[in-house]
């Protein structure tokens, strides 16, 4: 007790009780939330890790018991990987249109005056006023045999218009869906880099194109990244699209996880595949980490 | 200056943003090694006619040739000169030698020749040691000289500086307008420089074109400029000055708005009413009834004294207005308020301009 109180009356105590002080402070502002997270979202994520390791009784029940390797092993089983690598294709594909058809609009966004840009702004963000699934589902009467998409594709005689339910839709839809996500990260981006570098390089000799590449190209990376990542990571373990414009014999990640839960009652399997996307994720986010934190 | 000793000529060059009129027909012919200053007080249009040497506007009529050649459409990568830029605009994703090297890369210079480049320029603005920083990690002042050495190394015909030492503090500005100066002198490159700090200008340059809402008012050496003002602008905006309501009596001599004559040459009209310019310094306070060597005299009472410690200023009332003298002469013969002085001055330091 003496002890105690010698080092609270030395000013180095004092403001290290300050410090402890502010620390709890800031835990308590954040309890609410900690608790929130706490209950549905780490507590879930541990049971979903804990199956990926258990036991499948033979009716189908998960026992957490005789801890095991074997829902890993059959990552390795070729449907298991074929329906992987689609996945990853499909993402991967997503993301790159989403980038090629992003990256100019930004860029003319980001060159408008604040007025037009602000309007344009509002114009990518209109489509979250409602509901995804809604939309996705009218991109299935859009893609109907007589829809509208369907009609226009055939009469202007680009080929063969009736994509839904194959895997041409499902990346229509993924990109619909997530180009808003690539747009505003680039947006914010762009709109950041000073011109009066563009005409410093043009000053020293830089075409326009040579410009873009060497001086907003590179400055713009971030937005690339964070973009890519925010259109890559849902598209990855995407669920809600697939299922409603895509086919039942082309199963991609999402619904793969949903058939074990469901349908095949093998909770192990599904929750190691949960791992490998939230593995996959996880990679994705710590490159944007690591690629963010080197350029800002 | 005849055509080929020219590095920048513009010939009745306009530049109109919608309506607004950036530059008002400005012609000027620029000399190859000159030290040229553009100088006036924000918008009047200095920066915008930098800008349309550089090719970064285009301007609305007239034309502008470099080394005589009519530079057209040309963008600014075509243009055989570089820019310092007000805020530098350093490429914050290069290092300083590669901020350094961007304009001999994209002009295909090879590899060995680029090197030795790069460190002639870093050593010439002695930024040795730091060419591996990236410029967010240099001062101020060192941001300046990476700026001029990204410049400097592509030997460019002409260099355009835009206020390159605004962001500057004043002692650092000071020295650094006396190392642009011998810089200059060093590559013997013409230096368009534009500026609002008209002390800058004066330290600095071979000539001086002063600039007043998008109109080129004088252009001359900085002594040109500072002791025959031509306009009444010129003379306010550079240094301090007296304006005395007058109007014009003959080739001459000119008359106050008390009756006195003074005899001023100017090339007026008669009859038009102008105003007699002379700076603080070329005034001269005296005891009244000492007798001076000046022609010129006007009486007086002391109104206030300020002392400088290198100066003294005086504000003498003359009947109808005050009168600003600066004196050297701080120890002897030092005035009070209220002192009834005599002020003489020599035509010689006095212009007729405009009222």
């Amino acid at each position: 007790m003496k002890k105690l109180l010698e080092k609270k009356s030395s000013s180095a105590g004092l403001e290290q009780q300050a410090v402890k002080a502010k620390a709890r402070q800031g835990f308590f502002v954040g309890l609410p939330s900690i608790i929130y997270l706490l209950i549905f979202f780490l507590i879930p994520l541990g049971y979903v890790i804990a199956y990926s390791f258990a036991t499948r009784s033979r009716t189908g029940r998960t026992e957490l018991r005789d801890w095991n390797l074997d829902a890993y092993v059959r990552l390795g089983e070729e449907v298991v990987q074929a329906v992987a690598w689609r996945s990853l294709w499909i993402a991967v594909l997503t993301t790159v249109i989403c980038l090629l058809l992003a990256y100019p609009l930004a860029f003319y966004i980001s060159t408008r005056r604040p007025v037009i840009r602000n309007l344009l702004l509002i114009g990518i963000m209109i489509p979250f006023w409602s509901n995804f699934l809604i939309r996705t589902y009218a991109w299935r009467v859009l893609l109907s045999s007589d829809g509208l998409f369907t009609r226009i594709v055939e009469e202007l005689g680009l080929g063969e218009g009736r994509i839904l339910f194959t895997q041409p839709a499902v990346i229509l839809g993924l990109v619909y869906g997530y180009l808003p996500f690539m747009v505003l990260p680039l947006y914010a981006a762009i709109e950041r880099i000073d011109w009066s570098l563009v005409e410093g390089a043009r000053d020293l000799y830089a075409s326009g194109w040579k410009a873009f590449r060497r001086v907003v190209w590179p400055l713009s990376r971030p937005g690339v990244i964070a973009g890519s990542i925010l259109v890559f990571v849902p598209s990855f373990g995407a669920y809600v699209t697939p299922a409603i414009l895509g086919g039942n014999k082309q199963s991609l990640m999402g619904s793969y996880i949903v058939d074990q839960f469901m349908d095949a009652r093998n909770g192990p399997l599904g929750s190691s595949l949960s791992v490998l996307v939230l593995g996959v994720m996880l990679i994705g986010t710590l490159i944007y980490f690591r690629q963010g934190g080197r350029n800002l | 200056m005849n055509q080929a000793s020219s590095a920048v000529e513009l010939k009745n060059v306009v530049k109109k943003f919608d309506e607004v009129t950036a530059v008002d027909d400005i012609d000027l012919t620029i000399g190859d090694g000159e030290f040229f200053s553009l100088l006036g007080p924000s918008g009047c249009g200095k920066t915008t006619t930098l800008r349309m040497i550089a090719g970064l506007e285009l301007p609305t009529a007239g034309s502008v040739l470099i080394h005589g050649e009519e530079m057209g459409l040309k963008p600014p990568n075509k243009r055989p000169v570089n820019t310092v830029f007000q805020n530098y605009a350093l490429f914050p994703h290069m290092t300083v030698a590669g901020n350094v090297e961007f304009g001999l890369r994209m002009q295909k210079v090879p590899k060995e020749k680029r090197s030795e480049l790069i460190d002639w320029a870093i050593n010439l603005v002695e930024m040795d040691g730091l060419s591996h920083r990236k410029p967010t990690q240099l001062s101020g002042g060192q941001q300046q000289r990476v700026a001029l050495a990204r410049a400097l190394v592509n030997r460019p015909k002409v260099l355009l500086l835009d206020e390159p030492l605004g962001a500057l503090d004043l002692k650092l500005r000071q020295q650094m307008q006396i190392e642009l100066k011998n810089l200059q002198r060093e590559v013997g490159i013409t230096f368009v420089y534009v500026t609002h700090d008209q002390e800058e200008a004066v330290t600095m340059s071979d000539r001086i074109g002063v600039m007043h809402e998008g109109k080129l008012l004088q252009i001359g050496t900085p002594e040109d400029i500072y002791e025959r003002p031509t306009t009444r602008f010129v003379a306010d905006f550079i240094g301090r000055s007296n304006f005395l309501e007058a109007t014009v009596a003959s080739e001459s001599e000119v008359v106050l708005s008390n009756g006195d004559r003074l005899q001023l040459e100017s090339d007026h009209t008669v009859g038009e009413s102008v105003a007699i310019t002379v700076r603080p310094e070329r005034l001269t306070v005296h005891k009244r009834g000492e007798s001076s060597t000046n022609q010129h005299q006007i009486d007086g009472v002391i109104d206030s004294v300020v002392y400088l410690g290198n100066a003294i200023v005086y504000s003498v009332s003359i009947d109808w207005m005050n009168l600003e003298v600066r004196s050297s002469e701080t120890s002897n013969s030092r005035y009070s308020e209220g002192d009834a002085v005599t002020i003489s001055f020599d035509p010689q330091y006095v212009s007729v301009v405009s009222g």
